[in-house]
This record gives C-alpha cells, sequence and structure tokens, in this order.
C-alpha cells in the first residue's frame, strides 16, 4: 500500500485529543472544534537499495556534469566537504546516509588512483563535532582511515591561512571560502537535505564559508524578506547563496553536488506514535504513549535529556541525485516536495504547535531559549510556500518548557546574548547594529569555536535574526509551559495552559478565531492557497 | 529632647551581633545598645558652634553595621561613647551665619572642627576625610558627626555642629534631595578617587545607596567608556540603568559582563563555565564592602586595574595573590573635603549638591519614619533592596513624628511616607 498524502482535519466533537511536542515530553491537548490540524504525508518507500542508488547517480549525474567516475585522476587534489551534526534530525541510526556516500565516492577514488584526499566537515559557524559524532556519521572504516592522518578536518572560518576570497558577487557580497576546498581539483559536497533550504548553493557558500561572507545573507534584512526560507522562489537567502555560488562556478571550482532526501521515518519504533495519527492509535500505542509519558515525568531532567539525545531515528533514503548543482537541486526539490508538501487552503488567525526536544544546533545539547524561539519562530513558522499558515497580525501558540538553561560548552555566546543583550533589547535591527560586530570577534569566543566546541560567537545574533520574518508577520507569540522568566526575555507572552494561550490570543484576533495546529514532527510543507 | 543614643554596653552590643547574625541584619536593633531616650540639648563645644534641629536623617550601611554589632574593632578608640547615630543630616540651624536657614552636615569632624591650629596635612590640604586629628581637641573622639559623643548626631530633634561643617541648602531644594547630599558626597569622592581619564571600563558591584549614587557621580563627573552596574534587586536595576548605567547585570554575571565588556579571554571551569578572567575591566567600585564583594572585585579587574572601595569594609576574608600577581591596585574612598578638578579645587559637598539636583537623586529616599519607629525603620533599611525600596530616614520634621499621615503604611501605621514602589 501506497503512503498516505498529508492532509488537514477539522477537528470535531468526536476527534480524539491532539498529540504536541513539549520538549523531552509530549501533552495531549485537546483542541477546539473546527481547529484545522496539518498532518505530514506517511513516510514515503525507502529506495530499496541505497547504496545502488548512490552508485547510479554518481555515474549518471545531472545538468552538464560528467560522471564522477570521469572526474577523478591520480595527482588530484580531492576534497569531500559534508554536512555537519545539524542534519538529519534527530541523527540517523547507522550507516548514516554520509558514509554510504562518501564510501561510495572514496571507491571511486580509489579506483582513479587519487590519494591526495580530505574530508572537510562543513561547519561554517556551528561546533566542532567530536570524534564519536564524525564516527557516527562517516563509520568506522572512513573515520579510522583519516582522522589519524590530520585527513579528516572541521572547517574553521576563523582561519585567515584557509580561507581565499574570491571576490564579490554583482550585490557586492564577499566570497570567501575554505581555502583547501577552492584549490583543489575537485570539490564533491555531501548533503543531507532534510527541509527545501538545505543544499543547492547554499552547500558551499554557506558550509565552508567565512563570517565575512555569512553576514551578507544571514542579516535581519535578509531573513526578513526570505517568504519562506523554504520557498526556492521567494527567498533572499537563498538569492544571496545562489549569486555566490554562481560566482564560484564561474570561477572554475568544479563541485560536484550529492544531494540526498529522507523519509519522514523520524521516531524508533517504541514510540511509534509519534508517527501515527492520534485516532488510528491502536492500543499498543496508547500504552505506549501513557508509559512514555508516565517515565519521563518521573525521570530527572538530566537523563531524559540524555534518553533522547540517545535516540536514533530510523530515516530511510529516498532519493540520490549528483552532478552539478543547480539541477541537482531542483531534482532535490521535487523528491522532499514529494514527502512533505500538504496542501492547505487558507490562512488561519492563530497557529499553535508543539515543540520538541532538537533542533539543529543543539543535537547533544541543550535546548535554550533563544533556540526554542528559533525553532518555532525561524523553523516551524518557515515551513510554508506561497502564504504564511498564519495571518498577518495573527498569533502564534507554541508548547515548551523553554528552561533558562545553556550548555556553556557549545553555546557560551548565547549565554551573554540572552543575559545581556536581549536584557537590553529584543529588536533586531538594534541588536544587529550595536552587537553584532562585538560578538562576532570577540577574542574568546573565536578561541572557544576554533579549539573548543562552541557555536561561533555570532551564532546567537544569527538564531535571533532567523526569526525576523515571523517576528514582523506576527501579532504575538506565545509560548504555553515555558519557564516565564526566559520567555518574557524574548518579549513573548507566557500561558500555562493551552487555554490561557488562546485566551490571551483573543486580544489580537478577537473571539472565535480560526485556528490552525501544524502537527509537526514528522516535518511536513504546508502549501498554503 | 529625643534622640536614639548607642550605649557602650557589651553585653546588649554582643547579643545584637548574635541576634542579627541568626535572624538577618536589622533583628538585632531589638536587644542592642540603642534606646530612644529623653536627653538635654549638647553643649557648645566653642564659639563657632551652632545647634541645628534635624529635619530628615538617614540610616547608612555603617549606621546598619554598628546596630548589629558587625562593625569593626577598628574603630573603637575614633568613636566616644554614647553617641546619637546619624551622619546624614539636613536640618535648620539656629545660630551663627545660617541663622533660620536649613543646611545639611558634612559630618568629618576635622582639625577645625576640634579647635586645632595648626591644622593636620590632610586638613591642611582640604581633605578633611583624611584628618589625622579626629581624636583629639577639644571634642572627644569621633570621626564624623553620628559617632562623637560631644556633638549628638541626626537620629535626634537636636545636635551641635561647627559652622565649618555646614552647607546651605537652596530653598527650592527638597528636605529628601537634602538628605540625599552626604551619601552623594561620598560617591562624588569616589568617582573623584578613581582617577578616570576618559573611556575606561568600569564595574559598580552593589547598587543600595551608595552604590546608585556612584553610577550617578560616575556618569556625571567622569567620562566612563561603559558603565556596567551589578544590581540583585528589580528596582535597583531600573534605578541604576536611569542613572546612567550602560548595562545592569545580577550578581553572578559579573565575569560574564565583565568578560564581553573587556573582550578578555577567560580560563575554564571543568563544566564550561569561566572560571577566571585573564583580563577585565580597568576600573571596579566596590559599594559593598564584603569579603564576597572584594572577590568579585578580583575576578573582573584588569591586570594593573584599580579597585575603590567605596562601601565600608570590615574584617575580610580574602585570598590577595591576584591583586599581587596582577599587580592590581586597591583604594579605599571613605569621605570628602575638597577634590580636584579640572576646572580646580571644588567642595566635594558642593559637588555633591549639584549632583543630587542634576541625578534628582531625591527619589532614592524611599520611606520616612518617625524615632519613636526606629526598630522598624531599621528592619526596613536593613531590607530595603528586597523590599524595592533605597534610602530610608527618620522624619524629624514638626507633624513628621506622628503616626499616620496620608500615604503611609507599613505595620501599624508607623511609617510616615513612601515615595518608591515596592518591588514585585
Amino acid at each position: 500500500m501506497s503512503p498516505r498524502p498529508g492532509f488537514v482535519l477539522e477537528v470535531d466533537r468526536s476527534t480524539p485529543a491532539t498529540l504536541m511536542w513539549h520538549g523531552e515530553g509530549f501533552r495531549l491537548e485537546k483542541l477546539p472544534v473546527g481547529t484545522r490540524v496539518v498532518y505530514g504525508p506517511e513516510p514515503l518507500e525507502p529506495l530499496s537499495d541505497p547504496d545502488q542508488a548512490i552508485r547510479h547517480a554518481l555515474e549518471h549525474p545531472l545538468g552538464d556534469s560528467a560522471p564522477l567516475r570521469t572526474l577523478l585522476f591520480p595527482g588530484m587534489r580531492l576534497t569531500i566537504a559534508f554536512d555537519d551534526i545539524s542534519l538529519p534530525l534527530p541523527p540517523m541510526r547507522a550507516p548514516d546516509v554520509r558514509q554510504r556516500v562518501i564510501e561510495a565516492v572514496l571507491d571511486l577514488a580509489a579506483d582513479a588512483g587519487v590519494d591526495d584526499v580530505v574530508l572537510i566537515a562543513a561547519l561554517a559557524l556551528h561546533r566542532r563535532m567530536t570524534d564519536p559524532e564524525l564516527r557516527h556519521a562517516l563509520g568506522d572504516r572512513v573515520f579510522e582511515a583519516f582522522a589519524p592522518h590530520g585527513l579528516l578536518m572541521q572547517h574553521d572560518a576563523e582561519d585567515p591561512s584557509n580561507l581565499v576570497h574570491l571576490g564579490f558577487t554583482d550585490h557586492g557580497e564577499d566570497v570567501e571560502i575554505n581555502r583547501r576546498a577552492a584549490e583543489s581539483d575537485l570539490l564533491v559536497y555531501v548533503n543531507i537535505n532534510l527541509v527545501p533550504m538545505d543544499g543547492g548553493h547554499k552547500s558551499v557558500a554557506t558550509g565552508l564559508a567565512s563570517y565575512r561572507s555569512l553576514k551578507h545573507h544571514h542579516n535581519v534584512r535578509t531573513l526578513q524578506n526570505s517568504r519562506s526560507l523554504m520557498d526556492e522562489h521567494n527567498s533572499e537567502l537563498r538569492n544571496s547563496n545562489w549569486r555566490m555560488g554562481r560566482l564560484i562556478a564561474g570561477l572554475g571550482i568544479q563541485i560536484f553536488q550529492i544531494e540526498t532526501t529522507l523519509n519522514t521515518n523520524t521516531f524508533p519504533e517504541q514510540l511509534g506514535f509519534l508517527q501515527k495519527r492520534e485516532w488510528e492509535w491502536s492500543l499498543r500505542d496508547r500504552a505506549s504513549f501513557l508509559a512514555a509519558s508516565s517515565a519521563l515525568q518521573r525521570t530527572p531532567a538530566e537523563l531524559r535529556r540524555k534518553i533522547f539525545h540517545s535516540m536514533y531515528a530510523p530515516h530511510d533514503l529516498t532519493s540520490a541525485q549528483a552532478g552539478e548543482v543547480e539541477a541537482v537541486h531542483h531534482s532535490t526539490l521535487a523528491n522532499i516536495h514529494r514527502q512533505q508538501l500538504v496542501e492547505v487552503s487558507g490562512q488561519t488567525d492563530v497557529l499553535t504547535m508543539g515543540l520538541p526536544y532538537i533542533s539543529p544546533y543543539n543535537v547533544n545539547s541543550t535546548m535554550n531559549p533563544i533556540l526554542v524561539a528559533c525553532l518555532g519562530l525561524g523553523y516551524f513558522f518557515n515551513l510554508y510556500r506561497n502564504k504564511p499558515l498564519v495571518r498577518e497580525g495573527g498569533v502564534l501558540i507554541m508548547s515548551h518548557p523553554t528552561p533558562w538553561e545553556f550548555n556553556p560548552v557549545h553555546h557560551p555566546s548565547y549565554i551573554d546574548f540572552f543575559e545581556q543583550v536581549l536584557a537590553e533589547t529584543t529588536d533586531l535591527f538594534e541588536i544587529e547594529a550595536k552587537y553584532e560586530e562585538s560578538f562576532a570577534t570577540d577574542p574568546w569566543y573565536v578561541h572557544l569555536y576554533r579549539t573548543s566546541y562552541a557555536y561561533h560567537g555570532v551564532h546567537p545574533l544569527y538564531m535571533w535574526y532567523w526569526c525576523a520574518h515571523a517576528l514582523q508577520h506576527l501579532g504575538r507569540v506565545i509560548v504555553v509551559g515555558g519557564d516565564r522568566a526566559a520567555v518574557r526575555r524574548m518579549g513573548f507572552s507566557p500561558a500555562s495552559t493551552l487555554n490561557d494561550a488562546l485566551e490571551l490570543a483573543e486580544d489580537i484576533v478577537g473571539r472565535d478565531p480560526t485556528i490552525t495546529h501544524l502537527h509537526v514532527p514528522p516535518l511536513l510543507l504546508a502549501d498554503v492557497t | 529632647m529625643k534622640a536614639l543614643r548607642f550605649e557602650r554596653n557589651m553585653p546588649r552590643f554582643a547579643a545584637a551581633r548574635v541576634v542579627s547574625a541568626l535572624a538577618g541584619s536589622g533583628k538585632g536593633v531589638r536587644v542592642g545598645p540603642l534606646e530612644l531616650v529623653e536627653i538635654d540639648q549638647f553643649e557648645m563645644p566653642g564659639p563657632d558652634w551652632v545647634r541645628v534641629r534635624p529635619r530628615l536623617a538617614g540610616i547608612c550601611g555603617s549606621d546598619l553595621a554598628t546596630l548589629d554589632g558587625r562593625s569593626t574593632r577598628y574603630f573603637e578608640h575614633i568613636v566616644s561613647f554614647p553617641f546619637v547615630p546619624g551622619h546624614e543630616v539636613v536640618g535648620d540651624v539656629e545660630g551663627g551665619a545660617l541663622d533660620g536657614r536649613r543646611a545639611v552636615i558634612e559630618p568629618v569632624l576635622g582639625c577645625e572642627a576640634r579647635g586645632i591650629d595648626p591644622p593636620c596635612p590632610g586638613c591642611a590640604a582640604g581633605h578633611k576625610g583624611s584628618c589625622e586629628r579626629i581624636a583629639f581637641g577639644h571634642l572627644r573622639p569621633g570621626l564624623q558627626t553620628g559617632y562623637c559623643r560631644d556633638t549628638g548626631g541626626g537620629w535626634s530633634t537636636g545636635l551641635v555642629a561647627h559652622e565649618s561643617q555646614l552647607h546651605e541648602v537652596p530653598d527650592d531644594l527638597s528636605d529628601e534631595a537634602a538628605v540625599m547630599v552626604e551619601p552623594a558626597a561620598c560617591a562624588v569622592h569616589a568617582a573623584c578617587a578613581a582617577d578616570i581619564t576618559g573611556g575606561e571600563r568600569v564595574i559598580v558591584l552593589g547598587a543600595g545607596t551608595l552604590g546608585l549614587c556612584v553610577i550617578a557621580a560616575l556618569r556625571a563627573l567622569c567620562l566612563p567608556g561603559a558603565l556596567v552596574a551589578v544590581a540583585k534587586h528589580p528596582n535597583q536595576r531600573k534605578l541604576a540603568r536611569e542613572l546612567g548605567a550602560d548595562q545592569v547585570v545580577r550578581p553572578g554575571e559579573h565575569k560574564r559582563a565583565a568578560r564581553r565588556l573587556s573582550g578578555s579571554l577567560a580560563l575554564e571551569s571543568g563544566d564550561g563555565g569561566i572560571e577566571r578572567l585573564t583580563g577585565g575591566v580597568d576600573l571596579v567600585v566596590d559599594c559593598v564592602g564584603s569579603s564576597d564583594s572584594l572577590e568579585q572585585c578580583l575576578e573582573v579587574v584588569r591586570p594593573g586595574g584599580r579597585v575603590v572601595l567605596v562601601g565600608m569594609p570590615g574584617v575580610v576574608k580574602l585570598d590577595l595573590a591576584p591583586l599581587w600577581q596582577r599587580e592590581i591596585e586597591l583604594r579605599g574612598a571613605y569621605a570628602y573635603g575638597s577634590e580636584d578638578r579640572p576646572e580646580g579645587p571644588r567642595s566635594t559637598f558642593q559637588l555633591a549638591l549639584e549632583l543630587v539636583r542634576g541625578a534628582r537623586l531625591e527619589r532614592l529616599v524611599s520611606a520616612r519614619y518617625p524615632l519613636e519607629s526606629y526598630e522598624d525603620a531599621v528592619a526596613h533599611a536593613a531590607h530595603a533592596g528586597r523590599r524595592g525600596a533605597v534610602k530610608i530616614v527618620f522624619d524629624l520634621r514638626k507633624g513628621g513624628s506622628a503616626g499616620d499621615v496620608p500615604g503611609s503604611r507599613g505595620a501599624g501605621g508607623k511609617q510616615v511616607g513612601v515615595t518608591t514602589k515596592e518591588a514585585k
């Protein structure tokens, strides 16, 4: 039986309570009658032989690219860059798709007699990956073959000796990327494309870039004008990356892009109820939900976090495409849409969503308040094409405990940003003008980014900018069940329960508003007409 | 006349120390050696002395330390018992050149007030706070009015003051503003002692009366490049901001704030937190005066930087290794006299009068009490920050000591006025 497409349910009196994520837990909420609930399509059938599909993609590239085999020759410099820990979410069970792809590329390189090969984790301004994280992404064989010899690198956006400035786009944007990647005979980039924003020219132009380059598209203006980040036709972020990517291609830097898509098989079998629509829960699902909820309530927070972050997703590969960047990405988008697109008719006054324990920037870490905001307003709000799910001036209600808690190793500058900057102002443009440079150039943050496992000093500001479109569009943001002080610090309204939040929303949208619940994760993309 | 008098009574002093240690600051006053008594008027110590009828008299941190029995024994030989506390005073002058006028008292009892001529080097240079004769001359020992048996203090309906101690209060300045002049003068002196040349990064630790006045003084008299206040309570944070702090952080955030401000590197603790800064800010002004606050100062000041100690310390336990290894300057800032300003020497009190007016420091006066309610007043002052208050004063004006007046609140209606909202 083929997987069912996504659909929009209208809640009536017989509709069972709806599951909402709430950080490292979940809650069942009885949504008001008339509420629309947007469910994503069921997970697509995986490719029956993923390794064969990958080899096929390498042999049959898209666009004007030649097969990878023909691009490899003895004596060449080959660099393989790959997406970092921020993808996929949650991390997928072994073998990770990066391992499959890189092993296939290395097999071809070995056949061609290529012996100058370097792997680079494309961190951009993200934290460095730990050895166990790299080993999980690449597999033991690749890790052991490269890491001990210093051939497994992590991009360092603050290492001037290993960056090269390639020029300016016709919009005056600096293009500065990793020197080894730019000066290789061939750069192979291995992507995991979880959402439409991932991949394309963004892979190299962002993943291997410096702050000097990134600031041209990671800024308030660009992000406010990316409507949405997931809509390739209306994203300024995408446009800027494309300008940079085309400049890189125009300089003759040869890139062989490999993009892969996964199905939305997101949670392991014991939490199978998270994948199902509530009215289809079996007795076993109900028992699993009750057991999991009850156990989580009794579990100390630290242990609860460990349990969730040790969970691997049973994602399966649904497509692999390789070759010229733009042609590849075009195909990738079609495959993502095939999995995630849901048609939704009309906007809503109030949009609700439950936020899970994980975002791209807290894998094996703490979901701090800024990341909560970023996940809700930056990512989930942007899961649309054409029009936002919620109307302009509407209300977004998100459920998350939003603890005033930070991981000082991973997010040192987040602490200062939250405790010092957001205490002063939440205004995006003021923050950008007054604080960005000092956060970006602070020598301690630079030191920790380069030598420890810290996100770059400017990263919390970027996460705040990521909310720019939503903050401009919405009339109010309400957080259910969050730490009240943390929620207020960000300029949002706290509410104890969903009902309280809906009452608060009435101040903005009036009585009897239309309500839509975005049932993610698993991820979906709303095509709002 | 009525006065609150502090006796030399060691058992009661010890009892106050125990009770305040167990029950909290301010609680020791019930068992300590402070009593409301009827006493005779003070005799004039000399020809240039006048009577002053206090109108408002503040309760200072050093007063609280005395009442709690936790003040240092250092002061034993430079006070004389029994004394009437109160050195933050605005009152009506009777006699002398300012007869019938209001004046604030510059409380230091230096050579001139003591009839010592020639004066000591400190007084000769205009730095009365550095007087070397505070236990000599025709007065009994006492570093200030409020600690000397012969002069009385502000917590009474009458005291005597040397004419050189008096500064006339302009008619347009309220009593509430005038009573802030003395703490403002301490702050002015501290700001001048900070020796800021412009652009320095400064942290002020503590945001009680003194801390807030120091923030205002630094902003008015110096050109700090950045001024960060460490404040505990919401109302303190609000006022610190209003008075000129660029940034206000909570206690515990001082290291992060200093690191951010200075761009310093840091040595990490095991959990990724900041153990120690390698650099720091140029200047830290300690307006608390405890072991903890001094330790915090040394944590955030840069090598070669300066710590100015304004809050009255007692016996402290402190690791001075950073002071030595980082060649940090530790400087006290006690009182007042004359300040070297770009325009020439200026009286600290005149500068303080200008500061009070310019920064509207009367807003710091939060509550007024009659002398009879001194236990409540002291308890309020001891927990002012937590209760959203800053400066608590005794109201000695006619009618001011009546129990209930409009706007009053507090236990039994004893408090006679509140001008600052309590923190939520």
